[in-house]
């Protein structure tokens, strides 16, 4: 038997809503879009204009301090709308797909290749972005040898979907190349972390060149952050990169095809899903042909999320598939007011406090909608945070030092190692309703400025 | 409800920014939130919430509280009725009628506490403009519960002014008090007011106004007997932990108490490391103090100091305070062990202060922040460690 690394600390939300393990002909979406609010640590310079005629591959945004960062558009087409937000935020840039044209950026054997070699194609072709760094989890910096690079073979996320089925339904060779690509970034090792619950029944438990390993529990046992914690822990200094499961696969085809091809398979869940499911879909695509006539058709307001519902983010029901997410969730809006709802036995509210009667339905899977089911309050209890959390880091000490803008304690207290995601779980249990994620975020911001 | 819904969104405008009445914002916050859970939604960060929130978990610690509440009151009347006697009380001595007689002695001491209180709060919370922070819910509810009944009334309203307005709102509210409130009230109490906090007479009604009692009667709490080296008066065992003995309000009844503390436990709300490691931290130390016995109180079998005074009540609901407890769970076990020990030292060691629950609380309120440090401070020395090796 190998070593799995048993965590107990996290927590399951009994989420009703699960995919259903039936891989769905893919849909073909007209409208696209490149979203640099996806990326972390990138400030978007515009390269298009509205009407601009695109390839697949083509650079569509650089980064304002990194040039050779870029983001490319994942369909040929023509660029029809430039959305922006508050500020003049460039919130996103929609493409309308015609035909199928791309870039070559050519054939590659990253055996033959040097480093420099590969690291540029991947930054031209727009597909280096699917690496990301602790610390700070932001996409990775060019031209940094990290020590290890980590890659979640499963998702522990509420509803998230199962990774072995989406490997059994991939094409593995592809698969192996973008390891292959892998192997020449890091002088380290090139870590598949898998689900310690299934040891014997994983798909990918052969894969070759790199080190497999085994963590079993609750969420977020399934976080790249948890596993580097554990295993090659972030050091000061030191940098560790990760990257998901699929965006091997789209590695492995631009050095297999010589294109930038963005594909995936992703779940289609959550408790407003009639016809729940995987599709095969492109990185920035549209959900509206997705999740048409598979919806509850409660009346009610919908909350369309890219991503899981601890940490994706709300899209509009035309809205795009954000470019690290692997599932869309469809949940209600919880925008009603409740009678004494705190006061209510709560037979169907779920909580990881036993403070409701729905702890007495062990089995229940539960409806949960946006509502915050309380008002934002100081911190008072403790000791909640430390159940969810699975690394050795004091949540509340890390969150006053952040609020307080102490440099020192954060980088002695971890600031290195985590991610907003991590503390995704935090957020969900508080009572207090405090903003973890986005306390997290502004934590890791205020470091990188500090650090620049 | 949807008729009361609509008459708060037609007064709503008013109270919000740049309406007539929008001086009082918090106050018809804190009355629409009782009402009605906002319909506030996700904005940032995770889409789904707990259903959890602090009126919630504030409302769990309130029921944990109302079995040792009910049999404060039926103890009151029982204790009043074993003092004086049938006739001199006119109580038949049946259940009802001494719970009834208690219950009416006991609820001007919680309207008081709740009044005086929530008045503090709403007004601190107004002009701060904040929201009403629900924490006083407990305190308002702990206070009159660690009194001696027949506490005047103002007293106890002045107690919880000084609890609310040094102990909590002067270091920012609920959430960043040091000291647990509902212990300063009481310690306020006890060091300016100690002749109606301590002695013989002020644990059972109507001793204070009229000595005469009963002939074998005596309203000593154990803890005093114990004190005092008179073990053959002490009650039994069994009495302690029924809580048929005079005591402050809800101290008495380890039953009524471990009832609100499985409430606690079960829910989740409540610290199990806490109340564990100060019951430890207290059984040791009564050992400890068998071994080195030189009179009769430490030769007491350990666990009587458990089951004596306020212990219990202290570890449950005391102790358990998670603001003023310590913060990291390594903490909280040193915490808790401290307070246990620290309460059987200076209840059988110092002869001034048999009650000594709520200042070894008191202490490790103050302490608690040390240890914390110190466990965190191991935690980061790790993370160097680790870097270097």
């Amino acid at each position: 038997m190998p070593e799995v690394i048993k965590l107990k600390k996290g927590l399951n939300i009994r989420l009703k809503g699960e995919a259903d393990k039936i891989l769905s002909p893919p849909v073909k979406a007209v409208r696209y879009a490149v979203r640099p609010v996806d990326f972390h640590g990138l400030t978007p310079r515009l390269l298009v204009r509205a009407g601009d005629s695109v390839k697949a591959g083509s650079p569509v945004v650089e980064d304002k301090f990194t040039p050779e960062l870029r983001l490319t558009s994942p369909v040929s087409g023509t660029v029809k709308e430039i959305v922006r937000g508050e500020r003049r935020r460039l919130l996103e840039i929609v493409i309308e797909a015609v035909g199928d044209e791309y870039i070559d950026f050519g054939k590659g054997d990253p055996a033959a290749m040097s480093r420099e070699e590969i690291e540029k194609r991947m930054l031209e072709s727009g597909v280096w972005p699917v690496i990301r760094q602790r610390p700070y989890h932001i996409v990775a910096r060019p031209g940094v040898k990290p020590k290890s690079i980590f890659i979640s073979g499963f998702d522990t996320a509420p509803l998230a979907p199962d990774y072995d089925f989406i490997m059994h339904n991939s094409d593995c060779s592809l698969f192996n190349k973008g390891i292959e690509v892998l192997t020449r970034l890091t002088d380290g090792d090139v870590n598949l972390v898998l689900d310690g619950s299934n040891v014997s029944g994983s798909v990918m438990k052969g894969i070759g060149g790199v080190k497999i390993h085994f963590v079993k529990g609750p969420h977020p046992a399934g976080n790249s952050g948890v596993h580097i914690h554990h295993i090659d822990p972030v050091n000061k200094g030191e940098t560790v990169w990760y990257l998901n499961l699929q965006d091997v696969i789209v590695t492995g085809a631009l050095f297999s095809e010589g294109r930038y091809r963005n594909d995936r398979i992703i779940a289609l869940a959550g408790s407003e899903v009639m016809k729940s499911g995987y599709h095969r879909i492109r990185c920035g695509a549209s959900i509206e042909g997705l999740v048409k006539g598979k919806l509850r058709d409660g009346g009610g307001d919908l909350r369309y999320i890219s991503g899981n519902v601890l940490t994706g983010s709300a899209i509009a029901a035309d809205g795009f598939l954000g470019f690290y997410d692997n599932m869309i969730t469809v949940i209600p809006e919880g925008n009603r007011y409740e009678f004494m709802g705190w006061l209510e036995p709560g037979l169907n509210k779920y909580s990881a406090t036993r403070s409701f009667l729905s702890t007495l339905l062990p089995g229940k899977k539960f409806i949960m909608d946006t509502n915050y089911h309380g008002g934002e309050r100081a911190f008072v209890f403790t000791g909640d945070y430390e159940r969810v959390l699975p690394m050795d880091i004091f949540p509340k000490h890390l969150l006053k030092a952040i609020l307080v803008g102490d440099i020192d304690k954060m980088e002695q207290l971890g600031i290195y190692e985590v991610a907003e995601e991590d503390f995704a779980l935090c957020e969900f249990v508080c009572p207090s309703k405090i903003e973890v994620q986005t306390i997290i975020r502004k934590g890791l911001e205020m470091m990188i400025k500090e650090m620049s | 409800m949807n008729f009361l819904r609509k008459q708060l969104d037609r007064v709503k405008p008013h109270f919000e920014k740049g309406g007539k009445l929008s001086r009082f914002h918090s106050v018809f916050d804190g009355f629409e939130t009782f009402l009605f859970v906002p319909d506030k939604v996700t904005q940032r960060g995770s889409h789904i919430r707990d259903h959890i929130d602090l009126k919630r978990s504030m409302f769990t610690v309130v029921v944990a509280l109302i079995p040792a509440l009910l049999f404060g009151a039926y103890n009151i009347g029982l204790q009043h009725y074993l003092a004086f006697g049938p006739e001199e009380t006119g109580l038949d001595g049946s259940v009802t009628s001494l719970f009834i007689f208690g219950i009416i002695k006991v609820l001007p001491m919680l309207v008081v506490s709740y009044g005086v209180g929530l008045g503090i709060e709403f007004f601190t919370a107004q002009i701060r403009g904040h929201e009403i922070n629900e924490g006083y819910l407990v305190t308002g509810m702990l206070i009159p519960l660690t009194l001696p009944i027949d506490i005047p009334l103002w007293m106890l309203g002045l107690a919880v002014a000084f609890a609310v307005i040094i102990g909590k709102e002067v270091f920012g509210g609920t959430g960043m008090n040091i000291l647990n409130p509902a212990l300063t009230a009481r310690a306020f109490l006890f060091f300016s007011y100690p002749s109606w906090m301590s002695g013989d007479l002020v644990y059972v009604h109507g001793l204070v106004d009229n000595p005469d009692v009963v002939d074998g009667f005596s309203g000593a709490t154990s803890l005093a007997l114990a004190a005092a080296h008179d073990i053959s008066s002490l009650p039994s065992a069994s009495d302690m932990i029924i809580g048929t003995i005079p005591g402050v309000v809800a101290e008495t009844s380890v039953i009524a108490i471990g009832i609100g503390a499985l409430i606690l436990l079960v829910t989740g709300v409540g610290n199990w490391k806490i109340m564990f490691s100060m019951i430890a931290g207290g059984y040791l130390m009564g050992l400890l103090m068998n071994l080195l016995a030189v009179n009769a109180f430490m030769e007491l079998p350990a666990y009587y100091h458990l089951i004596m005074g306020g212990f219990m009540f202290g570890a449950v609901f005391m102790a358990t305070d998670p603001v003023t407890a310590a913060q990291t769970e390594t903490g909280k076990w040193i915490y808790g062990l401290l307070i246990g020990i620290l309460t059987v030292l200076i209840r059988v060691l110092n002869p001034a202060f048999p009650g000594g629950v709520m200042l070894a609380i008191l202490l490790m309120n103050v302490f608690a922040p040390l240890i914390d440090h110190y466990v965190v401070e191991a935690g980061i020395k790790r993370r160097v460690k680790r870097a270097a090796a």
